[in-house]
């Protein structure tokens, strides 16, 4: 790990790894929230005619990147707020629109398709100063707003309408999140790269929600998992030698799959506490049923959830609700 | 003049339409300070559309609409008005009970400031105050469904409101729940509280309404006590029980009888 950090551009790199494992959570949560988890991966491909017009052009990739994927971002929703996108065709035109574009530009500007590789999958050694500074400054503008604005941003994101009556600019946050959802894809180009950042948006914010409860918490966590996950991707690639993006990635799912055995262990012990309450007819006497070939003894904390049955508990046991009596379980 | 004082709600003549067809016609309805108003109707007669569109949730094509003396688009005070939507996306799950009842602070609250100890304290009273206390931190989805529609209800109250508007709060919610809401409602009205609740039936909340104003087919069919709705007996389709016989409860409409829930004597 030392020796690593002996090289500039490695510094360089793990402190971009390090920002866009900030910011792709963080951005990502409301995106996920809003129930547009696919958002990324198409401002991707717009960013891409962002790049390959800089290639033509002999500019620095990032920020035309960031302009063109901030207006691709805001059609988009600006189309939705007027409900013109609701059959995903106008998206579909915009975002394979932005592909071929940027496929093109980049092909007549002597680069070639193949140049764009280190854009779609992150590329340690391009990272400049220059490219470090407007990361920095744009991380901590995306941290400002959904951090600073979560209580907001978390309304508008979860209910909408109700945000409307608590007088919030509904139309203006949206349009900040998405705004916000773009600048972090084409700012991620360098790390994780234009197709495999949307999977840093998503996938820390889903395996967050598997391992703590609430929102604020979820937040957080989902930062934490993109932070480790982004700089051990990118520290990993150095000695592999591989496109960062995909160790990143591959990271981050693993992160997601071990958090689906704690969320079952989190939600048994948590959906045994609140069984619904048992209701009987109070005027027709349930027939005496007996569990047949019982060698189990029910007792508190046996591994069963219990639950309240007028003056006595019963156990559920595989699809039964076993009563103690006399000498036998009752089915209730 | 001394009755605009008194008006926290006030439309005149409001015409809402909904993809080229009209929903609302010409419907006037005001709602004063502290009086209950339970706005009632059949499936389709447009009670939650009238609601949408008084809180300027839907456009409306013409009509006149004060909250609180305020035309609809100058009204910014927001934290007056509290809202329990019929249903809502925040009980999807992955947020606690506590932080979907913060949401009914954000009219009170500025950008870029922590919930202060005001806004926690009306969280905390708000939720008390319909019987949730313990589950504070429980992840909303695992609430059951008249759990799930007192958050709703604690997270309008959290802004302490002036005027309280709820679309089908009894709905889908068994009788126990409903007694407990009447009671939060009770009190609320004692407190000078204004209420303007939609109603399948009168239920529950039947003792605590002043005024009833029933809609049929978009228009205002009853503007007045809950008591005298009988008399609308016919119009609302009563007479469809003798032609159909068994087949009562078909889709024209609401029965007097099925609205009045038994909140008077037949």
């Amino acid at each position: 790990m030392i020796e690593i950090l002996s090289y500039p551009f490695m510094q360089r790199a793990l402190m971009a790894a390090l920002l866009t494992g900030l910011i792709a959570p963080a951005i990502g949560t409301y995106v996920v929230q809003r129930r547009l988890s696919l958002l990324g991966d198409g401002l991707g491909h717009v960013a891409l005619a962002g790049v390959g017009l800089a290639l033509l052009t002999g500019t620095a990739p990032i920020p035309v990147a960031v302009a063109a994927c901030v207006a691709g971002a805001l059609v988009v929703e600006i189309l939705r707020q007027r409900g013109r996108a609701t059959g995903d065709v106008g998206l579909a035109v915009l975002f394979y629109g932005g592909l071929a574009a940027g496929v093109f530009l980049s092909g007549i500007s002597g680069v070639g398709a193949g140049g764009l590789a280190q854009y779609l999958f992150g590329s340690l050694t391009t990272v400049t100063g220059s490219d470090l500074t407007l990361i920095s400054v744009l991380t901590l503008v995306i941290l400002v707003t959904t951090l600073g604005l979560a209580p907001q941003l978390y309304a508008v994101s979860t209910d909408e309408e109700f945000a409307r009556t608590q007088g919030l600019r509904v139309r203006l946050y949206h349009i900040a999140v998405v705004s916000l959802a773009a600048v972090t894809v084409a700012l991620a180009m360098r790390t994780v790269g234009l197709l495999l950042v949307s999977a840093l948006m998503v996938i820390p914010v889903a395996a967050a929600r598997n391992l703590v409860r609430g929102f604020t918490a979820a937040l957080i966590c989902a930062i934490g998992i993109g932070v480790a996950t982004a700089v051990a991707g990118a520290a990993a690639s150095f000695y592999v030698n591989a496109a960062p993006g995909a160790f990143i990635v591959l990271l981050a799912i693993g992160v997601f799959m071990l958090s689906w055995p704690v969320s079952y262990l989190l939600r048994r012990r948590y959906a045994a506490a609140v069984l619904p309450e048992l209701v009987d007819d109070d005027e027709l006497l349930a027939p005496h049923m007996i569990t047949e070939n019982h060698p189990h003894r029910h007792a508190p904390g046996c591994g069963h959830p219990a639950v309240q049955h007028r003056d006595h508990t019963d156990f559920i046991h595989e699809g039964h609700r076993h009563a103690a009596h006399a000498d036998h379980y009752d089915e209730h | 003049m001394l009755i605009e004082a008194h008006t926290v709600l006030a439309a005149r003549d409001l015409t809402v339409e909904r993809a080229g067809l009209p929903v609302l016609r010409s419907v006037s309805i005001t709602v004063r300070a502290g009086e209950a108003v339970a706005l009632m109707g059949g499936n389709g007669s447009g009670k939650s559309t009238l609601v949408r569109a008084l809180l300027g949730l839907l456009p409306h094509r013409s009509g006149d609409l004060r909250l609180f003396g305020s035309p609809l688009h100058e009204f910014r005070d927001w934290s007056r008005i509290g809202y329990v939507p019929q249903r809502s996306p925040a009980l999807l799950g992955g947020s606690k009970v506590k932080e979907v009842v913060a949401q009914g602070r954000l009219a009170h609250r500025q950008l870029f400031r922590p919930l202060s100890g005001v806004d926690r304290e009306a969280v905390r009273k708000a939720v008390a105050g319909v019987g949730l206390s313990d589950q504070l931190n429980a992840d909303i989805a695992r609430l059951s469904g008249g759990q799930q529609q007192r958050v709703l209800v604690a997270r309008a109250l959290a802004g302490e409101p002036d005027l309280l508007v709820l679309d089908e709060p009894t709905s889908g919610v068994d009788l126990e729940h409903q007694e407990v809401l009447a009671e939060v409602l009770a009190e609320l009205l004692a407190g000078g509280t204004s209420v303007l609740v939609v109603l399948h039936e009168a239920g529950a909340l039947g003792r605590l309404i002043d005024r009833a104003v029933v809609l049929s087919d978009g228009r205002v069919l009853h503007d007045g006590p809950l008591g005298d709705l009988g008399q609308h007996r016919r119009a609302f389709g009563g007479h469809q029980h003798h032609d159909h016989g068994q087949r009562a409860d078909d889709d024209h409409g609401e029965s007097a009888d099925t609205l009045l829930g038994g909140a008077i004597e037949p």
